[in-house]
């Protein structure tokens, strides 16, 4: 099967369907056309610079750069979970913990996949490497995200109860440690209910991709299982990595609970 | 002997302060609302930053894990708050006796957090605090939504307890009376400073 080449023309006319919604927003009056167009636009010079990154990358190879494009990934997405955080930790904290448990948790599931499950040859091969990096980047910021925002707002809303099992003698640990656990479960969650519908509610983007690629189903079906499980181990551990992080921060040396610690905006 | 000692002890609203409470002292402690008051007993407590040395039976604080430290140096709030559904779970080392004494039976284990007055929520979280067989009682209006009885109840208990425990007491309260019936000595706070009320 030969994959059928998209023109520039065919997404011109996909891209129709956006000037359609900006239209009806103008009419409507939802205020939304700008921002729209200046998604969409987003979309098509992101995806164009990124497909030119990969180009060069697929042809060359070298280990260095690939690090590069890690990092850049990391960083970006690091400063992608401090953006949807409603509280924040001040200062380095502020992108640290989430970069951080990012790093611990898709660096190493990204590592064992190439390494022990794959077996690409380099193992750093950027035509897997550079996909996998990505997607468990994508899903772990998510679930690390949601997360930390919750055991901040907790530890706000809840900082009586914190401070009365802290003054009953209770190490921060005990003290903190219902909130932790809602925090972590809520992270958890988005990964759990799709892994639950993969296939019935939803055809998951990467094995339509592959499809429409031309791959026969049950190669893409079982690099999908091997997806789902690579990001729910991911972002399991890089939410419990952040929340834990995030937990003792907001705790001195003298296991004070300090909520000054986080700044609001 | 000295129980609790405060040396150059520093809070954001209060100047420096010195203040030495022996086992069995009780020390009354009142001013206008927002003087420090609240901030001072949880600093004691180190639930807060302070400067400045806290020791107890002449071990300084940072002596001590904060769990330990705050086991026997109490600080009970005003408000009292609660995070198990129902009583039992947060009373257990809570003798009977002392809960027939407030005027509660075995079935308030069963009750429903959220269904205690206010008054029965400040009773009770004074026995949970006291469960732990502090030597320090910093205690913010223990008796601020009690009537008449509960309050003498509330009041014969700490007696009994200070019979048996010696403990040093720092009582926050907005009643002189009261003040002037269960401390030997009472300060005021007025204008950052500790003064020893007449």
């Amino acid at each position: 099967m030969t994959i059928i080449s998209l023109s520039a023309f065919d997404l011109g006319l996909a891209a129709g369907l956006i000037v359609l919604l900006a239209v009806i927003s103008i009419v409507m009056r939802l205020g939304l056309e700008r921002q729209l167009l200046v998604a969409a636009l987003r979309t098509t010079v992101q995806l164009l610079l990124i497909g030119i990154v990969l180009k060069a990358l697929f042809a060359a190879a070298g280990a260095g750069w690939i690090a590069l494009m890690a990092l850049v990934m990391l960083a970006a997405a690091g400063r992608e979970v401090s953006a949807r955080q409603q509280r924040r930790f001040s200062g380095w904290w502020r992108a640290g913990i989430g970069t951080v448990a990012m790093l611990i948790s898709s660096y190493t599931v990204t590592i064992f996949a190439l390494v022990v499950v794959i077996g690409a040859d380099p193992w750093y091969r950027p035509q897997y490497a550079v996909p996998l990096l990505g997607m468990l980047l994508g899903n772990t910021m998510n679930g690390i995200a949601i997360g930390l925002d919750r055991l901040t707002s907790a530890a706000v809303d809840q900082r009586a109860v914190i401070e009365t099992r802290l003054a009953l003698g209770q190490s921060w640990r005990q003290a903190v440690e219902d909130v932790s656990r809602a925090s972590i479960r809520s992270g958890l969650i988005p990964i759990i209910n799709s892994m639950m519908v993969a296939g019935l509610v939803s055809l998951p983007g990467m094995m339509t991709g592959q499809i429409l690629g031309g791959n026969p189903p049950m190669e893409a079906v079982k690099y999908q299982i091997l997806i789902m499980f690579l990001i729910a181990g991911g972002t399991g551990l890089g939410t419990m990595a952040a929340v834990w992080m995030g937990a003792r921060r907001l705790f001195d040396h003298r296991q004070r609970l300090r909520i000054d610690r986080l700044e609001t905006r | 002997m000295i129980r609790l000692q405060l040396e150059k002890f520093r809070i954001p609203l209060l100047e420096p302060l010195d203040l030495a409470v022996a086992a069995g002292r009780w020390i009354g402690l009142r001013g206008p609302s927002g003087s420090g008051k609240t901030m001072l007993l949880r600093a004691i407590a180190d639930l807060d930053p302070h400067g400045g040395r806290a020791s107890l039976d002449g071990t300084a604080c940072d002596q001590i894990q904060p769990p330990l430290w705050r086991r026997q140096v109490a600080y009970l709030a005003a408000e009292s708050a609660w995070w198990f559904d129902r009583v039992g779970p947060h009373l257990e080392e809570v003798p009977r006796k002392w809960l027939e004494v407030l005027g509660f039976g075995p079935e308030v284990m069963d009750w429903p957090v959220r269904r205690l007055s206010s008054g029965e929520r400040q009773r009770l979280a004074l026995l949970r605090m006291l469960a732990n067989r502090p030597k320090v009682l910093l205690l913010d209006e223990p008796t601020a939504n009690l009537d008449r009885d509960s309050m003498e109840a509330v009041e014969r208990l700490l007696a009994d307890y200070g019979q048996r425990r010696r403990p040093a007491v720092i009582w926050v309260g907005h009643d002189p009376e009261q003040l002037g019936r269960v401390c030997s000595s009472v300060y005021a706070i007025s204008g950052g400073r500790l003064v020893e009320a007449a």
